[in-house]
C-alpha cells in the first residue's frame, strides 16, 4: 500500500483520520486532539492570555482581560460559520456582517420584550438570521463567483442602509438600539438588582461577573461571559468538524471542486449550497447575539460592509477550509486591532527614550502610521505578506514549522521514516 | 423498443440546423457508436439526452419515460451516467472520495443532509468504492488527489464514477481525445471488458475509427445534423454514404 504518497499540498483539513477509528465523540484521533486542544485552550486562556505581570511595561500585550478574550470567541463563531460556506464550497459571501446585525438586533429585542436571559436572546438572533439566510441564500446562489459575491454584499449594504432609515422604529437608527427603563419584558423586570437598568444574566448570574485571582504580581480575571462564549465556541468547533467531516462536507467540498460532474452524477449542488450558506448565517445570528449578551447595544455599522471583509480576512488570514484556521485568524487580527490601537505616540515616545532625541523622533515618526488608529496599515500589510508567502495561512505556517521539526528529528533518528 | 428511443429530435441555433429530424434507437445492452465528421451535430445530440439542451420538437425516451425537460442531475437518478470528452472529476479530492461521492449520490438521492454522520463509518459505500477501484486498476492510488493523475488515469476514474452508480446507460463523448496511443488502447480494453461483464447500454460518440470499429456493435453516421446510416461495423466501412459524408476527411 502506497497510503503515505498523498502528503503534498495537503492542507490539515484533508488529513483525516485513515480508517474508520471512531475515537471521542466519533472524531477520529487526530480530529479528537484539535478539540482536545481547543478545549484546554479555552478553559485556560484568562491565564494564558496574561503572560505579564501586572504593573510591568509588558503588560499592555496582555490579552487576558475579559472584551477581548470574549471577542475572540464570538468573531471566532463567526469565522468558524464563514469557513463552511467559505472554506469547503467556495462561494465566497461579501454580506455576512448582515446576519451578524441581524442577530444583534433580534437579541436585543429579545432583551426589551421578554427578559435579560441571554438564552433568549442568542436562540432568537440564530433563529432570525437563519430566516433571512434563507432569504438572502435562495436569491443570491442563483449565481456564483464574482457574481455571488457583489450580490450578497448589495444584499448586507440593503440591509445597513434599510437599518439606518425605513426601519428605525425596530433598530432605532444612528442612536443604536438598547435596553431602556420602559421595556414591556414580560419575563423579567424593568429594573435591574441596583435599581439601574438590567444586565444580561444567565438564570440570574450576571454575563459581566468576574472573578479576579491576584497570583503575585501577576493578575487573572475569569468572567463568567467569557466562559458562556466558550462552551459554544466548543460547541461551533465540535460541529464544524463533525459537518467537514460528514458526507454533506464531501459535497460541499465537491461544489467547490466541479459543480458540472456533480450534476451528471445525480447530485443538485443547490440544496447543498443553500444549506451551507443558512448554516454559516446562522453561526454568525449566533455570534450576534453573543455580542449583546456581553453588551447589550446594537448599532448599524454592525452590518457595515467593512465588517463582513473582516470576517473574509479574519478565515483567508488563518487558513481557508482548515478548522483551526478561522479561529486563530479571528484572535490574531481582534488582538492587533486591540494592542496595536491602543499605542500612542506617547508610549512609544517612552519606548524609544533612550536614544538620541532626533533619532528616537525620527523613528517614533516611522512607527506612528503602523499603530493607534494606523493599525490597519499593519494588518493590511501582514495580510499581504501572508497571502503571498502562506497563501494556506497561519495553519500553513504552523504546519510549515512542524514538518521543519519533524524533519530534523527524523535525520538525528535516521532511519526512522516520516509518517 | 430500444432502452433509448430518439424520435424526430429539432435543434436550432439561430440559423443553424444543428439537428434536423434525428431518429435513433439504442438496443438495450449494446455498444451503439455514432460519428459523423466535425459539426455533424453529435456533441448536440449527446447534450439533448443528458439534459444540457432542450430540442426545439421531438421526443427523447429513456426506458419508456421522456427525459425531457429534466435536469441533469435528474436524469442521471434515471439511470444515465455520460463520461465527457475532457475527464470531469473532483480534482480537489482523492481518488477514494471521487468514487464515494456517486456511491453517495445512488443510495441518497440528489440530496440529503447528512451533516452528523461521518464519512468513516460509511463501511459499505466505502467497500463498494474500494471494489470499483480494483477493478479498474487504480485501488493503489485511493488516497492520491485526483488533480494530480494522468490524462488516462483521470480517464479511468471518470469511468469507475461513473460505473459504481451501475447506471443502465453509459454516455460517452470521445472517450480517447487527445490521449496517446497507449492510453487510448488500455482505454479500448476497459470499455470491452465493461461492454463485456456488464448489464449495461453503451452509447459512444468518436472520431478515431480504431476505437469505433474495436467496440461498437451498431454504427449511426451523423452528418450535417441528419442521421444518413443505421448498420453494423461491417456494412458501414464500404458504405457508399459514408464515404460520401467523410469524403477527404478520413479514411473509412
Amino acid at each position: 500500500m502506497t497510503d503515505q504518497t498523498s502528503s503534498t499540498s495537503v492542507t490539515a483539513s484533508r488529513t483525516r483520520a485513515r480508517g474508520a477509528s471512531t475515537g471521542f465523540l466519533g472524531l477520529g484521533r487526530r480530529d479528537a486532539a484539535l478539540f482536545g486542544v481547543v478545549i484546554v485552550m479555552v478553559v485556560f486562556a484568562p491565564i494564558i492570555l496574561n503572560p505579564f505581570p501586572v504593573n510591568s511595561a509588558m503588560a499592555q500585550f496582555n490579552a487576558g482581560f475579559p472584551q477581548l478574550m470574549q471577542q475572540f470567541l464570538i468573531f471566532g463563531i463567526f469565522a468558524i460559520g464563514f469557513n463552511i460556506l467559505f472554506g469547503l464550497t467556495g462561494y465566497l459571501s461579501f454580506g455576512h456582517a448582515a446576519f451578524l446585525g441581524i442577530g444583534s438586533y433580534a437579541g436585543v429585542w429579545m432583551f426589551k420584550l421578554l427578559g435579560m436571559n441571554v438564552l433568549y436572546a442568542v436562540t432568537a438572533a440564530t433563529a432570525i438570521a437563519g430566516i433571512f439566510a434563507v432569504l438572502i441564500g435562495y436569491i443570491s446562489l442563483r449565481r456564483s463567483g464574482i457574481y455571488f459575491s457583489i450580490l450578497t454584499l448589495a444584499f448586507a449594504q440593503m440591509c445597513y442602509a434599510l437599518a439606518l432609515s425605513v426601519l428605525s422604529p425596530i433598530t432605532n437608527g444612528e442612536t443604536m438600539l438598547q435596553v431602556t427603563h420602559n421595556d414591556p419584558r414580560v419575563l423579567g423586570s424593568a429594573v435591574g438588582p441596583d435599581g439601574g437598568l438590567p444586565v444580561p444574566t444567565l438564570f440570574g448570574l450576571e454575563m459581566r461577573s468576574t472573578y479576579t485571582m491576584d497570583a503575585g504580581p501577576w493578575s487573572f480575571d475569569f468572567n463568567l461571559g467569557y466562559y458562556f462564549c466558550g462552551v459554544f465556541m466548543i460547541l461551533a468547533f465540535y460541529l464544524a468538524i463533525r459537518i467537514f467531516r460528514s458526507p454533506f462536507g464531501m459535497m460541499l467540498r465537491a461544489v467547490k471542486s466541479n459543480q458540472q460532474r456533480m450534476r451528471y452524477t445525480g447530485l443538485n449542488p443547490r440544496p447543498y449550497t443553500l444549506a451551507a450558506f443558512v448554516i454559516s448565517g446562522m453561526f454568525a445570528g449566533f455570534a450576534g447575539g453573543l455580542l449583546v449578551s456581553m453588551d447589550p447595544i446594537a448599532g448599524t455599522e454592525r452590518m457595515l460592509w467593512t465588517r463582513s471583509g473582516e470576517v473574509v480576512l479574519m478565515t483567508i488570514l488563518g487558513g481557508t477550509g482548515t478548522l483551526i484556521g478561522p479561529v486563530l485568524g479571528a484572535g490574531f487580527i481582534k488582538y492587533l486591532e486591540s494592542i496595536l490601537s491602543k499605542i500612542n505616540s506617547g508610549i512609544l515616545h517612552s519606548w524609544f527614550g533612550f536614544l538620541p532625541d532626533g533619532l528616537e523622533d525620527f523613528i517614533v515618526a516611522i512607527i506612528y502610521p503602523f499603530v493607534g488608529k494606523g493599525w490597519h496599515l499593519t494588518l493590511g500589510i501582514l495580510f499581504m505578506l501572508v497571502v503571498i508567502f502562506l497563501p494556506g495561512g497561519l495553519v500553513e505556517g504552523g504546519t510549515r514549522i512542524g514538518r521543519l521539526f519533524r524533519r530534523r528529528k527524523a535525520t538525528d533518528t535516521s532511519d526512522t521514516p516520516a509518517e | 423498443m430500444g432502452i433509448l428511443e430518439v424520435k424526430g429530435v429539432n435543434k436550432r441555433f439561430g440559423g443553424l440546423q444543428a439537428l434536423g429530424d434525428v431518429n435513433l434507437s439504442v438496443q438495450d445492452q449494446s455498444c451503439h457508436a455514432i460519428i459523423g465528421p466535425n459539426g455533424a451535430g453529435k456533441s448536440t445530440l449527446l447534450n439533448c439526452l443528458v439534459g444540457k439542451l432542450i430540442p426545439d420538437s421531438g421526443s427523447v425516451m429513456f426506458d419508456g419515460q421522456s427525459v425531457l425537460g429534466r435536469a441533469p442531475h435528474e436524469i442521471n437518478q434515471m439511470g444515465i451516467s455520460r463520461v465527457f470528452q475532457t475527464p470531469e472529476i473532483f480534482a480537489d479530492l482523492t481518488v477514494l472520495e471521487n468514487v464515494m461521492i456517486p456511491c453517495f449520490a445512488k443510495r441518497d438521492g440528489a440530496f440529503r443532509m447528512h451533516a452528523i454522520e461521518s464519512v468513516g463509518g460509511e463501511v459499505e459505500l466505502r467497500e463498494k468504492a474500494e471494489e470499483m477501484l480494483r477493478e479498474v486498476r487504480m485501488l493503489d492510488k485511493r488516497h492520491e488527489h485526483a488533480g494530480s493523475l494522468s490524462r488516462g488515469d483521470k480517464r479511468r476514474l471518470e469511468m469507475a464514477m461513473c460505473l459504481v452508480q451501475e447506471p443502465r446507460l453509459l454516455l460517452l463523448d470521445e472517450p480517447t481525445a487527445g490521449m496517446s496511443r497507449a492510453d487510448t488502447n488500455s482505454t479500448i480494453d476497459l470499455l470491452k471488458e465493461i461492454r463485456d461483464t456488464r448489464n449495461i447500454t453503451m452509447c459512444i460518440i468518436e472520431h478515431d475509427m480504431h476505437v469505433v470499429f474495436s467496440l461498437a456493435q451498431r454504427i449511426t453516421v451523423l452528418a450535417q445534423g441528419t442521421p444518413l446510416v443505421e448498420e453494423s461495423p461491417e456494412n458501414i466501412k464500404g458504405h457508399p454514404k459514408v464515404r460520401e459524408a467523410y469524403l477527404g476527411e478520413a479514411q473509412v
